[in-house]
């Protein structure tokens, strides 16, 4: 159906194939604001695809149309969402629809509309594209770690396919790469919390509190594992103050002092005492003086709810 | 210290843009006051030919965003209309008429003329016709259809899809809440669950994401925040975490970045920093006591004043004070004139003292970022040095500048100190209210024009 790579970028109106076909012109009106200069190739072509959508013509060449069109602009949700009906009246292979995204995927890999398109290709294919796709979203994210797209994409096919036992070693993996790659550290937290393998985050904490006292450790000025470990403790402020390990890690000396009293801030109400955390708000105000005004509205809440 | 090599993508990256912004601050720091004076200014003529430019042609590269042409329209009428500049009738004209041929036959703003309509793009248009003001562009608005596309969007987890088949995220949900209300169209059918929905997209890290377990990310903790407030539904966010993540993403470079340990981006002045603008709007209704400014500078009106202001919006409840920004009435209840009323008091409330908050990021620090380092002499700003100007960057960069040129203000309306200000005064930008993210004037303008029709 779709099998021609590429028509040459021959002109249509020149196609036998396209004789039968009125191209239909933009309606911009007599005047139009922000009017873009098309070069004559992509005029054209999106003078045939509103003709064929208009017309709502599913058919093959309206198909590779579509992909033309795609390849001028793949910003062009219309044209892809046409190519989905197309697609579903042509039942076309949808592996073949996989490859072809595959083939534009690495000078698309911002594209919502491509992303989007291959969730629902994969939804339909089902269980049998999982290894492909989690493949595919690795090479990805091996040129670029914290592809947005690629990671929602990543965590799609999880929930809908599964794919998790190997998920917690990938994130190991790329922190070992770049312990400051964020993207990876929340993706640690969708695994730990979300696996069906894992037991979720209680039965997790342990072990990866320990983790993550190393990468502080490791790096005192790296902001991912002091906010994964706040994390940990979501919803359990208690357990993350009374554990041991964690003030050791805090009164450690570090680089910066103000890094090891981030962890000691809890929430609003401080079961520290108001007197401490005043105190540790006016040394944060100047020791990390950029945000000098937070620590002071900060210092301010405290005594308003000490009164 | 470790060597090059040994750094990560993460530590490289982050080096050579500090390098090249510190160099830009370091060179500036030495130059002689008068040539500081000049670097600081807002090249307000070269932007705004730029960017009227723009609105009369675009080259061929463009074709890429031939389908988010009404983006490019409000993020160009957005920019002169805070640069406090107007666009010519005639291109005034022209553009209703072209956002009109977008306009889908069912309702909503397509990308242009012949193409599905998208949330993205309705809001885009809706903006900017609120941004153009006026009888004729408001009332080109298919309010009826418009309804009916976003209740076709609304899908049963509670979010929207961005059109029809379309994917589901917080940015649909921004842009469909924030229409209906300023259309005054908002009701409990499209409300229904996007709490909820927004609420599973808070992350451990503070921030909010685009679907839920994806990343905190700027741009959809601002999407997110907002809508919460629209629908009345944001005591439900955890807002300390949220506070808390959003004030570490203002980074050395005084530019803020859109996630943890990524690189700083002009666009977040607006993304980030309009955060600031929407929480300044929730503490103050909250018992805390307003910072006063050090040199006793109004310090005189300060405190009684704001503490009578808080109470009687404690009083009306949280609709009282975000009827300035939230929906027009009670949900369910449209045309509701008593909100009006709020509308008026809470204004008079303001004007009569010069109330003033301590901003809760570094106002000064941004504005040096954005000046310094993304504006271009020639027109235009952009994402940091080294990046080409863009009408999308000039926009949220300069939307960003006026959030921060008032970020000492109670009050949006009140001029700002002129140490509020960075570089010459003459650099002050108009108020944006920044739950719609439209020039103030053109918001209250609009506000009556759906009000009462």
């Amino acid at each position: 159906m779709d099998s021609r790579e590429d028509d040459g970028g021959e002109p249509l109106s020149r196609m036998a194939e396209w004789r039968d076909v009125t191209p239909l012109p933009q309606d911009d009106g007599p005047n139009p604001v922000v009017p873009i200069a098309y070069k004559e190739e992509f005029r054209e072509t999106m003078d045939y695809f509103r003709a064929i959508y208009k017309a709502d013509e599913r058919s093959p060449r309206a198909l590779r149309l579509t992909r033309r069109a795609i390849h001028l602009n793949p910003g062009n949700y219309t044209v892809w969402h046409f190519r989905r009906l197309v697609l579903e009246a042509l039942n076309a292979d949808l592996d073949e629809e996989l490859d072809f995204l595959q083939r534009i995927a690495n000078s698309n890999s911002k594209n919502y509309q491509l992303w989007h398109h291959r969730r629902w290709v994969v939804e339909r294919l089902g269980a049998n594209a999982r290894a492909k796709e989690l493949n595919l979203i690795k090479k990805i994210l091996s040129i670029d770690a914290k592809n947005y797209h690629a990671w929602s994409h990543r965590q799609w096919v999880l929930q809908a396919l599964g794919g998790w036992e190997d998920e917690l070693d990938y994130c190991q993996q790329l922190l070992e790469e770049d312990i400051f790659n964020n993207s990876a550290w929340n993706q640690r937290y969708f695994v730990v919390t979300r696996s069906p393998y894992l037991g979720g985050l209680k039965a997790m904490r342990a072990s990866e509190v320990r983790y993550t006292v190393e990468a502080i450790l490791a790096n005192p000025n790296n902001e991912c594992p002091w906010r994964y470990l706040q994390g940990l403790y979501k919803d359990d402020i208690k357990a993350l103050v009374n554990d041991p390990e964690i003030s050791s890690v805090c009164l450690k000396p570090c680089h910066e002092f103000r890094d090891s009293v981030v962890a000691l801030r809890t929430s609003d109400t401080d079961p520290l005492g108001p007197d401490l955390s005043m105190a540790i708000c006016d040394i944060l105000e100047h020791v990390d003086s950029l945000r000098a005004s937070y620590w002071i509205w900060r210092k301010n809440k405290l005594s308003v709810a000490a009164v | 210290m470790e060597s090059f090599r040994s750094l990560t993508v993460t530590q490289r990256d982050q080096i050579l843009v500090e390098q090249q912004v510190f160099d830009i601050f370091k060179t500036f720091y030495n130059l002689p006051p008068s040539s500081q004076s000049f670097m600081l200014e807002l090249q307000r003529e070269n932007h705004v030919e730029y960017l009227t430019k723009g609105l009369t042609g675009l080259g061929p590269s463009f074709c890429v965003l031939d389908a988010n042409r009404p983006w490019i329209c409000y993020w160009i009428l957005h920019s002169i209309a805070l640069l406090d500049e107007f666009v010519d009738p005639e291109l005034e004209n022209n553009t209703i008429d072209f956002l009109s041929r977008c306009q889908g036959p069912n309702g909503g703003y397509a990308g242009g003329p012949g193409q599905m309509p998208h949330l993205a793009t309705t809001y885009a248009a809706v903006n900017s016709l609120v941004t153009l003001g006026g009888d004729k562009a408001l009332s080109s608005i298919n309010r009826e259809k418009l309804y009916m596309f976003l209740r076709q969007m609304k899908d049963a987890s509670g979010g929207f899809r961005m059109h029809d088949g379309g994917e589901i995220d917080v940015r649909a949900c921004y842009t469909a809440i924030s229409v209906a209300s300023l259309l005054n169209i908002l009701d409990d059918e499209l409300v229904q669950n996007v709490g909820n929905y927004i609420l599973s997209c808070q992350t451990y890290e503070g921030g909010i994401s685009g679907e839920p377990g994806s990343e905190a990310h700027g741009g959809y903790t601002f999407c997110g925040l907002a809508t919460m407030i629209l629908i009345n539904e944001v005591d439900r966010l955890d807002l300390s975490s949220l506070t808390d993540w959003v004030v570490f993403r203002q980074g050395v470079e005084g530019g803020f970045q859109g996630r943890t340990n990524k690189l700083v981006d002009g666009c977040y002045s607006f993304w980030q920093g309009g955060i600031f603008a929407l929480l300044k709007r929730l503490n103050s209704t909250k018992e805390v006591k307003p910072i006063p400014l050090g040199d006793g500078e109004g310090s005189g009106e300060e405190s009684p004043q704001t503490t009578t202001s808080s109470d009687a919006a404690g009083e009306e409840g949280l609709n009282g004070d975000l009827s300035l920004g939230g929906s027009h009435s009670e949900i369910g209840d449209q045309h509701n004139t008593s909100s009006q009323d709020n509308v008026i008091d809470i204004d008079h409330n303001h004007s009569k003292g010069h109330a003033n908050v301590e901003p809760l990021f570094n106002s000064l620090a941004l504005q040096q970022y954005i000046l310094l380092c993304s504006q271009e002499l020639n027109g235009g700003l952009r994402d940091k040095p080294g990046k080409s100007r863009d009408h999308y960057h000039t926009c949220y960069c300069l939307s960003g500048l006026s959030v921060c040129q008032r970020s000492w203000l109670e009050d949006e309306d009140s001029p700002p100190l002129p140490r509020a200000v960075l570089g010459p005064y003459s650099n002050l930008l108009e108020p944006i209210h920044p739950l719609y993210n439209v020039v103030l004037d053109r918001y209250r303008e609009a506000y009556e024009f759906f009000t009462k029709s």
